[in-house]
């Protein structure tokens, strides 16, 4: 994919195998009570895909690609703000009685 | 500028990752989803100057027009009903990664363009998984939103899925190989689609939070697999970080349920319990508002155990308040949280965060349990099954095994509930029977309301 970075093979599986370490254990201790919010929180890191999106739109041609990009870039961007706007809702309201965040 | 974009994604999968673990901490995680969103704007900007793009008003368009409606529905919707918005926001991501994908195997079918095998495998893999998360998040949406009540169920289901999934699995190979023009990449995808909705269907309200937790981590993967296809490194980090910790996350939600993953997937709540269960025996014994409010305000530790009536019932602000009443008395007031209180876990947590409940003054089941024996009032409010001890009695339950709150251990249990019947899982509960309970019937807000009242009559 022009713009992209060549990953070839064996290089792609380092990082999947990394970023799953990273994945597991940033989650690992994670309290019940933050379940929901972390929830959100992974749900809007994924909205990344608007950026893969953007690229896709981008070197559409003809108008069945055009169409297939412009749905890609209308969900992702909704995954990315919708899942922002509703995180940051939860999160919001976390406080503990000594009034600090 | 590809060294400027390659840079600012390089920061934005940092900050992501920084984001993530302040948000597993109720001190940080409030600056945790800003990172992450410091991150995803840098991302998307610096995406906008990518070499050889064109489209940009459409691309203007289809972000302003999405933008505005997420950001004000998810503003503006009531916090019970958040998790079928991260359903719902999920199944777009999921669908967006298919979307990718296809626009790639549209250009690959039409013969303009050739990928190695590799990522061709890899775009069709992500494309299945984002279509199923997809099909699948948009059924739970409908469902917790109450737009689908029924619960599909026919005989030869799990067969007929598995029929779905091979066909999808299958066209997918074939994709791969080349073999096949538009028909067959129209037919994959149908298939996808198909499998995600049927296989969705079937599962129970109680069981959603474990399925989009399950499309989360999915969707997760999907975006990660693409990123590979379009050698973008951020898309790679960020889809498998959460395709990790989703998993992962699926996991415990599920063993805070006693429900493994596949009974979630593959068996239907309550099936499959054979034998009688015990009988319940003795009555309810009413109590009323004012001797209620007396036994709580004379006690030295109360135990509040909300469940998702009280966030129906919107008592949660006035239980807070009755709360607040019994601590300038004295009294010690904790809050006891089942992990599957309200939909999801924690749900029940944001719900109280919202009322204004300090997160200091709740407890999980673990921490709690013990403190139940030398409480003097336990007050439970709109819970039912999660306080059942036939969980831990009697073999015959169908939910027996769940880990429950020990209330019925404590000296007294005050149990709010409007009517008579059974819980959610259609089980009695012994523990409105048991000698030291009392029941106070009424709907949660108006009992909490008249409690507060007749406590604020005793003075101080």
């Amino acid at each position: 994919m022009e713009g992209g970075l060549v990953i070839e093979g064996f290089v792609a599986l380092y990082i999947f195998m990394l970023a799953a370490f990273t994945g597991y254990e940033v989650i690992s201790k994670v309290p019940v009570i933050l379940h929901t919010p972390l929830m959100s929180g992974s749900n809007f890191v994924h909205g990344i895909v608007v950026v893969g999106a953007m690229v896709a739109l981008g070197h559409a041609e003809g108008w069945v690609e055009q169409t297939l990009g412009f749905i890609a870039v209308f969900l992702g961007a909704g995954n990315a703000v919708g899942g922002y706007a509703v995180t940051e809702r939860m999160l919001e309201m976390f406080k503990s009685s000594k009034g600090d965040r | 500028m590809g060294v400027l974009i390659q840079s600012i994604y390089f920061i934005a999968a940092v900050l992501f990752i920084v984001g993530l673990k302040q948000m597993s901490s109720p001190v940080t995680a409030r600056r945790g989803i800003v990172w992450a969103g410091v991150g995803m704007l840098l991302a998307t900007l610096v995406t906008f100057l990518a070499p050889g793009m064109n489209n940009y008003v459409l691309m203007l368009v289809a972000m302003a027009v999405s933008s505005a409606v997420a950001w004000v529905w998810a503003r503006k919707v009531a916090m019970t009903d958040m998790p079928q918005m991260i359903a719902i926001y999920n199944g777009m991501g999921g669908g967006s990664a298919a979307t990718i994908a296809a626009v790639e195997l549209v250009r690959v079918v039409a013969g303009g363009e050739s990928l190695p095998l590799t990522v061709q495998a890899v775009a069709v893999l992500g494309a299945l998984i984002g279509t199923v998360a997809f099909s699948g998040s948009v059924i739970a949406f409908a469902k917790l939103q109450g737009l689908i009540r029924r619960t599909v169920r026919f005989g030869g289901q799990q067969l007929f899925n598995i029929a779905v999934l091979v066909a999808a699995l299958a066209s997918g190979v074939a994709l791969i190989y080349g073999y096949g023009g538009p028909g067959l990449l129209a037919a994959f995808f149908a298939l996808a689609f198909l499998f995600g909705i049927f296989m969705t269907l079937p599962i129970g309200g109680a069981d959603m939070p474990v399925v989009i937790s399950l499309y989360n981590a999915l969707t997760g993967l999907a975006v990660g697999f693409e990123g590979f296809v379009l050698g973008n490194p951020a898309m790679m980090i960020a889809g498998i970080v959460v395709g990790a910790s989703g998993s992962l996350l699926t996991q415990l939600m599920a063993k805070a349920m006693n429900r493994p993953i596949s009974n979630v997937l593959f068996s239907h709540f309550g099936t499959g319990v054979e034998g009688a269960q015990m009988e319940t025996t003795g009555e309810m014994k009413p109590i009323d508002a004012q001797d209620a409010a007396i036994m709580m305000a004379y006690a030295d530790k109360v135990i509040i155990v909300p469940g998702y009536g009280m966030a129906v019932a919107q008592a949660q602000h006035k239980v807070w308040e009755l709360a607040k009443l019994l601590i300038d008395r004295g009294v010690d007031v904790k809050f006891a949280i089942h992990p599957v209180a309200g939909r999801m876990p924690g749900h029940m947590n944001v719900l109280l965060a919202e009322a204004g409940v300090p997160y200091d003054l709740i407890f999980d089941m673990d921490e709690i349990n013990a403190e139940f024996p030398n409480t003097d009032v336990a007050l439970v409010i709109g819970a039912n099954d999660v306080v059942n001890p036939a969980a831990r009695e009697d073999p015959n339950s169908p939910i027996y095994g769940m880990p429950i709150l020990e209330v019925d251990k404590a000296k007294n249990v005050i149990v709010i509930k409007r009517g008579r019947g059974a819980g959610f899982s259609g089980v009695e509960n012994r523990l409105f029977f048991a000698d030291n309970t009392r029941m106070l019937f009424g709907d949660g807000q108006k009992m909490a309301a008249e409690l507060v009242n007749h406590i604020k009559e005793l003075g101080g």
